[in-house]
């Protein structure tokens, strides 16, 4: 009798207990995220000021591992009826996400639905291209944005009197000098090797990579990086390779070490590596445009951008969704981008916000913070710059990988490994769009 | 004729190991049968769209030349690991049985390196053996030789090795210590009184009353090589250069996981599964019959 009384008593104070506290009230939205270090203070920075802002809504940010972890959980709680409603997926995974049609609530969409004011010309169109329909639909909100870039150590470039290059000839003739300079190891190198090699490369010189826009314009999409630009530049790699004028630095960025630990004074991978620069480099350092090759008209187009973006998950009740409209919205006002942008290194993803940021003299002191966005708006984009959107892309880049190292370790010739990687891709591509969502 | 029975009741038997029973078809054999049902079917990652293909992913599979490729190194990758970590983990035990001041240190030290996850292990001879961050790599350059796994297969493959043979050599010789310890001490006596020397005892003592504990470990092991490799080959190589470290269970991971292709991924693992089941069976049937317990 005595416990009976005691567990109603006890039902009672919890139910007022919670009833009265606001927490109680708020509808709780999940954030799953994949930023750590100081990117990861800068997301509970934002979750946090959001919380505070409006009492409706709690924005819970909960780190998930690497960008691929964060998206096979995301991708493992949907499929167990508990996906999380942010997502924060690299843009690799864009296409994987935006072929699950249901699984995804587009932003355009979200954003009329809860009838939140959004204009998706205020964003910088080198950005909102990558995660938009042809027809200008912005399908994921773009959170972290970077771009490929060159690092310089200028110390070392000073030593051995070498010019910052500016085409790849003239980068190909400065890492012969450095190398030649006390640089026997390594005289320029790079990571994410299709990235900057292929993908990159193929955009600067407003050559194509796939069909369809690079895939931009449909699944049915076929790869062409095997044409002349490509090939020439893989052998001048590989030329370059047999001395180690130019190192390998394997297929993601764990060979960065070598460029702040002053190994290769040349070195070419993503801007968001200026934090590690910065904390690191013991000597002068600047990033530059990446090089083009001259004889291509034209050239320089303008670069893709890497990082990541929000996706919001399907199948959450309408109540919800407002509350991630407005924290869109909250996302996309231009102190708080400018605030990311500062805090983290990443692009600010509005046009506002890049034009705070220059007025505030930004770029004066860390002009190398500007380069991707220069680089990103050098022209209008043009079908072969706008982005890429290819299924299973995370598989796709080791494949390539896997040719270009033969390239490199010459057991093929360079046509034969991007024939080769285009072969081997299109069999992926037409399993994916086996597989994709009608 | 009287029969022998313990239990009075005919359920309670079955009871009694109802329990191991669900355990093992709960964890075990549905998600193995599942992986089976999953092999016939094409599916995008959300499990949004599926389609029953009968035995397409199979056929797509041996249609693939590497996939061939894989079999060929996977089984050449075990061989040497069981092998590397077998012999390297017996003579470690050999010698930590002899009566030594501290050989309880030296024991405990040996086992250590089994606490380690496999990624963990990766990383770890990534820092002595990365090409510009490796510590003895300096080394090795330094005596002129280019060690470069990055783009070099062989060095790739053998760096694959090490690593994975010396993650296994502290669980072999946790058990060969314990059969070392097993062998009466008499037998050994009897031995030496004849006139045999430390090598005869050994190759005509030690090794053939050891042999269950072999046979035993070199199951374990080729199970070992065949399924919990990859994340040593993730952190590592990444299947790198070119494939020249894609075994079959980094296949596997990378079609399924990252690749988020789930019907080749089951196919695969289900061939995989078949390859164990026979060369498991072969090892019981021929190479235990060496076997004197």
């Amino acid at each position: 009798m005595a416990l009976r009384h005691f567990g109603a008593a006890a039902a009672l104070a919890v139910t007022v207990g919670f009833g009265a506290s606001p927490a109680w009230a708020a509808t709780e939205i999940q954030w799953w995220h994949a930023m750590t270090g100081a990117n990861n203070d800068v997301i509970v920075k934002l979750a946090n000021d959001f919380n505070a802002a409006q009492s409706d809504y709690k924005v819970i940010p909960t780190y998930k591992g690497n960008y691929a972890d964060t998206m096979n959980a995301g991708i493992a709680a949907f499929r167990a009826g508990n996906a999380p409603h942010i997502m924060q997926v690299f843009e690799v995974g864009t296409a994987t996400m935006m072929a699950a049609t249901g699984a995804v609530k587009p932003v355009y969409k979200l954003m009329a639905d809860a009838g939140e004011k959004f204009d998706p010309k205020i964003y910088l169109p080198a950005i909102t291209g990558y995660y938009s329909t042809s027809k200008g639909e912005m399908l994921s909100f773009p959170f972290n944005s970077s771009s490929t870039v060159m690092w310089v150590n200028l110390d070392e470039l000073k030593k051995a009197n070498v010019d910052i290059p500016k085409t790849w000839p003239e980068t190909f003739e400065a890492a012969k000098k450095l190398h030649a300079n006390g640089h026997a190891t390594c005289g320029f190198s790079g990571s994410w090797i299709t990235w900057v090699n292929l993908e990159q490369l193929s955009a600067w010189h407003n050559v194509p990579l796939a069909s369809k826009a690079n895939g931009l314009d449909g699944f049915d999409t076929k790869l062409e990086f095997n044409g002349p630009l490509q090939v020439k530049h893989l052998e001048n790699l590989v030329e370059l390779q047999k001395d180690k004028t130019y190192d390998y630095a394997g297929r993601t960025n764990t060979g960065e070490g070598r460029f702040t630990s002053g190994e290769c004074p040349i070195y070419l991978t993503s801007s968001a590596f200026f934090g590690n620069v910065k904390a690191q480099a013991k000597f002068n350092f600047t990033a530059v445009p990446m090089p083009y090759y001259p004889d291509v008209k034209g050239a320089p187009q303008n670069s893709i951008i890497g990082g990541a973006s929000l996706w919001v998950m399907g199948g959450k009740p309408a109540d919800e969704y407002k509350g991630v409209a407005k924290f869109l919205t909250f996302l996309s006002d231009t102190d708080r981008q400018v605030y990311i942008h500062k805090a983290s290194g990443y692009l600010p993803i509005t046009k506002a916000a890049y034009e705070k940021a220059k007025a505030e003299g930004f770029y004066k002191d860390q002009p190398y913070l500007e380069t991707p966005l220069l680089e990103l708006t050098n022209k209008e984009p043009t079908e072969n710059s706008r982005g890429l959107r290819l299924g299973n892309m995370v598989q796709l880049r080791d494949v390539w990988s896997e040719e270009i190292e033969q390239a490199l370790a010459g057991k093929k010739t360079a046509k034969q490994a991007l024939d080769a990687a285009v072969e081997r891709g299109n069999t992926m591509l037409r399993q994916f769009e086996k597989t994709a969502v009608k | 004729m009287q029969k022998q029975a313990i239990f009075q009741s005919k359920l309670l038997p079955y009871a009694l190991v109802a329990p191991q029973l669900a355990i093992v078809l709960i964890f075990f054999y549905w998600p193995a049968l599942q992986a089976v049902i999953q092999s016939f079917l094409l599916q995008d990652a959300f499990g949004l769209s599926t389609t029953f293909v009968w035995f397409d992913n199979y056929i797509e599979l041996f249609r693939d030349p590497a996939y061939f490729e894989s079999i060929v190194r996977t089984f050449f990758f075990s061989f040497a690991i069981a092998v590397s970590s077998l012999s390297f983990a017996l003579l470690l035990a050999v010698m930590a049985d002899k009566p030594l001041r501290g050989s309880m240190l030296y024991r405990t030290l040996l086992i250590w390196p089994y606490a380690v996850a496999p990624p963990v292990v990766g990383v770890l001879w990534i820092f002595m053996l990365h090409p510009s961050l490796g510590v003895l790599a300096r080394y090795l350059r330094a005596l002129g030789i280019d060690w470069n796994p990055l783009l070099d297969g062989d060095q790739a493959a053998t760096l694959i090795i090490l690593a994975a043979a010396w993650k296994q050599i502290s669980y072999n010789f946790l058990f060969f210590l314990a059969g070392l310890q097993a062998i009466p001490k008499s037998v050994f006596e009897a031995a030496a009184i004849d006139g045999a020397r430390p090598m005869r005892r050994f190759w005509t003592v030690t090794f053939p009353l050891l042999s269950p504990t072999i046979f035993f470990l070199l199951v374990v092991n080729i199970v070992y090589a065949f399924f919990d490799t990859f994340g040593i080959i993730d952190t590592m190589t990444r299947g790198g250069p070119g494939t020249s470290t894609v075994t079959l269970v980094y296949k596997v991971y990378s079609d399924g996981l990252l690749g988020g292709n789930l019907g080749s991924s089951a196919a695969q693992s289900a061939i995989l599964m078949i390859m164990v089941i026979v060369l498991t069976g072969i090892q019981f049937r021929f190479v235990e019959r060496k076997v004197t317990y």
